[in-house]
């Protein structure tokens, strides 16, 4: 269940820790949201599949 | 007992039948104030061959005596009367409908994206209870090292995401109507190794589903609750299960019995004494009778409504006036299913699985 090798970096969305808006940023960027400028940004989850058993 | 008779009252040559005494307690279960009494069934053949009365149990007398009445029948429910057979018998009937008719259910989550305030493994453990409205005699099991295929696995996804449109919040609540049949297969097949290959062909062009497709038995469970910004994007594999593994795959909410009330009034009440047992009965099972002249007697017109409380024998003198019995060979019995099969076929499909049972003993034994 790996999704392939080392990628080139991407652009990541992160969560601005204060009103909540989407925020994608390069390496190298401020870390800042744009909307309301809090600094505080948290990372989502991946979207990497868990399997559970349904007991 | 009070009217077990002397010795001296036996005839000397035995009559071919019980006397009252033996009788009451080979077919009653007699429901004292402080306890039950005569709770056994009398299995030993020779048990009453001192009397001349042959006790073994024979198919042909088993088939003559046998009923079976259906007082009421729906999709879900059922209630019926089995007159004519042992507590063993109907309790392995009970037993099996909880424990090994099949069903399907869901076992395996595949959770991609979850950020609900409920935890993945509990949110799997919830879709896992879901009934799901799919007849388990289409479907086969599924071994732990077979791949998934369009007999033994029905896939579902769901994908909600919450968001606000002004004052409204939508998909605040996730309901099992929002589970997404998906009759070609996984739709993350490197994942899930589940993709429907086999036939090359779909549930929904199987001629069994076509008609009919499978979805949650109920439409309005709720899932999880989510705020705006929050998602769940999952999917769900059931299979073919029985309730003895886990309860999600039994096929009925209860399925239980009761033995028949016999309520024998062993005296006769008049006026206030009739007016007392009547309130006495919270199951309000007795009725005044117009015994004339300004006479109240009573009877005990609805003995099925009897709830065996017993207060109708408790206080003075009211366990000689009043005979609280069960018979022991009629049952009613009350099927509860959960909706994957109509409660009489599942009984017809706990019949069928004990008769492979004894199949199984039989070809054992031989």
């Amino acid at each position: 269940m790996d999704h392939g090798g080392p990628a080139p970096p991407e652009p990541v969305t992160y969560l601005c820790g204060d009103c909540g808006a989407d925020n994608t940023l390069k390496p190298g960027d401020v870390i800042q949201c744009r909307e309301c400028g809090y600094r505080i940004l948290y990372k989502k989850r991946t979207r990497r599949i868990v399997q559970f058993e349904a007991r | 007992m009070k009217d077990r008779p002397s010795v001296m009252d036996l005839p000397d040559l035995p009559k071919g039948e019980l006397p009252a005494h033996l009788e009451l307690q080979r077919t009653r279960v007699v429901c004292a104030a402080d306890a039950p009494s005569y709770t056994e069934s009398v299995q030993y053949s020779g048990a009453y061959m001192a009397f001349g009365v042959d006790n073994s149990l024979r198919l042909e007398d088993f088939k003559k005596s046998f009923k079976v009445e259906v007082k009421y029948i729906n999709d879900d429910d059922m209630e019926f009367d089995m007159i004519g057979i042992d507590a063993a018998l109907a309790n392995a009937f009970r037993r099996i409908l909880l424990a090994e008719v099949p069903t399907m259910a869901i076992e395996k989550v595949f959770i991609a994206n979850n950020t609900s305030v409920i935890q993945d493994e509990v949110l799997a453990h919830r879709l896992g209870m879901i009934p799901i409205k799919a007849d388990p005699r289409h479907f086969e099991y599924k071994a732990d090292d077979e791949n998934a295929n369009e007999k033994n696995t029905i896939v579902f996804k769901l994908n909600v995401v919450c968001t606000r449109k002004g004052d409204r919040v939508n998909n605040a609540s996730v309901k099992s109507e929002q589970l997404i049949w998906l009759p070609e297969g996984s739709e993350m097949p490197f994942d899930t190794k589940t993709k429907f290959t086999a036939f090359g062909c779909g549930q929904d062009k199987l001629p069994e589903f076509a008609s009919s497709p499978i979805c949650s038995q109920y439409p309005d469970i709720t899932i999880a609750k989510l705020r705006p910004g929050q998602a769940i994007e999952l999917e769900c594999h059931a299979i073919k299960g029985i309730g003895k593994t886990h309860a999600k795959w039994s096929p009925v909410a209860t399925a239980r019995y009761r033995m028949h009330p016999e309520i024998v009034l062993t005296e006769v009440l008049e006026d206030d004494l009739a007016e007392e047992l009547v309130a006495k009965c919270p199951a309000k099972v007795f009725d005044i009778e117009d015994l004339g002249k300004g006479r109240k007697g009573v009877k005990a017109a609805r003995p099925r409504d009897c709830t065996l409380c017993r207060e109708c024998v408790r206080g003075e003198d009211w366990e000689k006036r009043v005979s609280l019995r069960r018979l022991k060979e009629h049952f009613i019995f009350t099927i509860e299913s959960t909706g994957s099969l109509p409660p009489n076929v599942l009984f017809t499909e706990a019949i069928k699985i004990l008769i492979d049972k004894c199949q199984r003993i039989i070809a054992e034994l031989s």
